[in-house]
């Protein structure tokens, strides 16, 4: 990926629907150890992952294909990108059918669909890549590191100091 | 992750429907098939309460389509109750808080 030098996770999940959640779980809570982001955006984040999640799920049973969805989350200094790899036949984003606007009746027969307009809505960048071979969708939320830029290694490494006499220092000065 | 529904026909001419937990690919078939089961028993006026729900995406609210559109076909109505941002949310990015009549408290979508 480029420009994100970290690789944060990766997540091979079978292409079954109850793995959905599990992608859910793990993504949001490297998010939320990773990154200063609040609920909402974490949020939005694991509803466009979901969505994502769904299409790869149906696209592997769409080619009755066995392989895996491959979830990555990768992070740089300003953002963090989730990536969700499918090994379906691929689809033609440019055909992909335009909702009619709420107020026409018409709209209610789009059950199925929503799903890449909700992410487009939810996340800072999308990208999607789609050949025979399968589809890759790239979501980017723009935020800070954690913390003044420490990891969890760093502030992990932080409780080893001695507060006490940190604290000490401070007011001695 | 299950999905708990707990249906209440105490109140004719409504029925309500309390769905709790996650609707997502995987849960969203139980509701879809609760929707079905309702209306073919006849009921007409379906308020599905998602207060009690803590995910919902595009798979949840093809149900929810669904159901409004079938019952609305036997002259009937499903509409919501939820207060939650969260699920507000989906609902409000997608356009589909103007298709769905969303109340904030099931006594309110009874009166309605």
């Amino acid at each position: 990926m480029e420009g994100a030098a970290d690789r944060v996770l990766c997540l091979e999940i079978p292409p079954r629907a109850e793995f959905v959640a599990v992608a859910r779980l793990v993504v949001s809570t490297a998010a939320k150890s990773r990154r200063a982001l609040a609920d909402d955006r974490v949020a939005d984040l694991t509803l466009a992952l979901s969505e994502a999640c769904t299409n790869a799920i149906e696209a592997h049973g769409a080619k009755e294909e066995a392989d895996r969805v491959t979830v990555r989350v990768d992070e740089d200094d300003e953002r963090l990108v989730v990536t969700v790899e499918d090994r379906g036949p691929g689809f033609d984003l440019m055909e992909l059918p335009t909702h009619p606007a709420v107020t026409d009746p018409n709209r209610l027969n789009f059950e199925r669909g929503l799903g890449i307009p909700i992410i487009r809505n939810l996340v800072d960048e999308v990208t999607f890549t789609s050949d025979e071979g399968g589809t890759t969708v790239t979501l980017v939320l723009r935020c800070p590191p954690s913390i003044a830029g420490m990891g969890p290694d760093e502030l992990l490494e932080l409780e080893d100091v001695d507060l006490e006499a940190a604290w000490d220092d401070e007011v001695t000065q | 992750m299950d999905l708990g529904i707990e249906v209440d026909d105490s109140r004719p001419p409504h029925v309500v429907v309390a769905v709790r937990g996650e609707v997502d690919i995987a849960t969203a078939p139980k509701l879809r098939e609760k929707l079905v089961e309702l209306a073919s028993q006849g009921a007409k006026q379906v308020v599905v309460d998602l207060d009690g729900v803590e995910f919902l995406d595009s798979t949840g609210l093809g149900v929810l389509i669904g159901g409004m559109k079938r019952l609305r076909g036997l002259d009937g109505d499903l509409t919501l109750v939820c207060t939650q941002p969260r699920i507000l949310k989906v609902f409000e990015i997608t356009g589909l808080n103007r298709a769905f009549t969303i109340y904030e408290t099931v006594d309110a979508a009874l009166a309605g």
